[in-house]
């Protein structure tokens, strides 16, 4: 079964279709989906914002990411729960969104450089118990991230709208290339 | 002149007009709102986890409410100067919209409650021996953020 059949039939299963037509439930998933993404990413930027050497600097790096990544974390699983039930809601529309894709594509980068941070500039610089402005590569860490971060709110907004959607055609081929969508079939 | 013919002035803006009349305009303006969002609550959570013990609690609160200051001020700036064009592209609908006057209250009720009490509060480390107080202060303020947010949200459903 290809991914386009999958989902097409994911979005045909009862819950998805009660979600989806849903008068109250989509909305309130949204609401819960924005509200723990500004908790999440607002202590993200205060994260990066401190690794970027800009705010809290009386504060040692290693106090903020022991006291602050659990929360982070929590917020984040409460994201991926609400998004998924969002996708879930709409799946195949999603899947051939193009923002979405490009979303899913931030996300792998964003988790790639959360792993490098912990796994080799962290450890190695050492900055656990530094005050002040932390070295460069850690500084490096934290622009990439916010970067990310921006990025991936921004496109999530834009998932909403349909300007590049595959029952809208007619649209560049590179569109299509790029949402899977063969124009043919949806017509 | 009664509150809607205010809102109609408004809608009736050039920049309203313009923001309406563009693909991109709003989309873009609202996703920079988002992010407004996302650095005020951030500045917020910050003081408010320290109050309630948690987070950064081996930090003095006047300190973290300090260098929070300026950040939640910018979140604030950011979210007012996307939103007003916002509002002036779909007054009128921001008018008849139920969550829209829920949103303007808790924004309302939420800056005079943060530059008042909760500045005069954490302005000193009065809260750490009062932890009663400190969580009084954060649902108050956590509660009425969440309305601002979940009316904003609410605004576009309606």
């Amino acid at each position: 079964m290809s991914l386009l059949a999958f989902f097409g039939w994911l979005g045909d299963t009862p819950w998805s279709v009660g979600l989806h037509e849903s008068q109250y439930a989509y909305s309130i998933i949204e609401s819960v989906h924005v509200w723990t993404m500004a908790f999440f990413f607002g202590l993200v930027v205060m994260f990066d914002l401190r690794l970027l050497g800009w705010t809290l600097r009386t504060v040692p790096v290693g106090e903020v990411v022991v006291r602050l990544v659990p929360w982070t974390i929590a917020a984040f699983v409460l994201m991926v729960i609400s998004g998924t039930l969002l996708f879930y809601a709409i799946p195949l529309r999603s899947f051939q969104n193009i923002f979405f894709r490009f979303k899913m594509i931030l996300l792998v980068l964003a988790g790639l450089n959360v792993w490098l941070f912990h796994s080799r500039v962290y450890p190695k610089f050492a900055v656990r118990s530094v005050e002040g402005v932390p070295p460069k590569r850690v500084r490096i860490a934290g622009a990439v991230s916010l970067t990310l971060w921006i990025a991936i709110i921004v496109s999530g907004r834009m998932i909403a709208y349909n300007w590049f959607d595959c029952d809208r055609q007619p649209q560049a081929a590179i569109i299509n290339f790029l949402t899977s969508c063969i124009p043919e079939a949806v017509n | 002149m009664d509150l809607l013919a205010f809102f109609q002035w408004c809608y009736d803006t050039p920049l309203g007009e313009t923001i309406r009349n563009s693909t991109w305009l709003f989309p873009a303006i609202e996703a920079v709102h988002l992010l407004g969002l996302g650095l005020t609550i951030g500045s917020v959570l910050l003081v408010e986890l320290r109050l309630l013990g948690v987070g950064l609690s081996r930090q003095p609160v006047a300190q973290l409410a300090a260098s929070a200051e300026p950040l939640l001020i910018g979140g604030i700036i950011l979210m007012f100067m996307t939103g007003i064009p916002l509002f002036l592209s779909e007054s009128i609908k921001a008018f008849y919209s139920f969550a829209f006057w829920i949103k303007m209250t808790c924004l309302f009720l939420v800056l005079i409650f943060t530059f008042t009490i909760r500045r005069r509060v954490t302005r000193t480390n009065e809260a750490t021996e009062r932890p009663r107080l400190g969580r009084v202060m954060v649902i108050t303020s956590l509660t009425l953020w969440f309305g601002v947010a979940w009316g904003g949200r609410w605004i576009g459903f309606s």
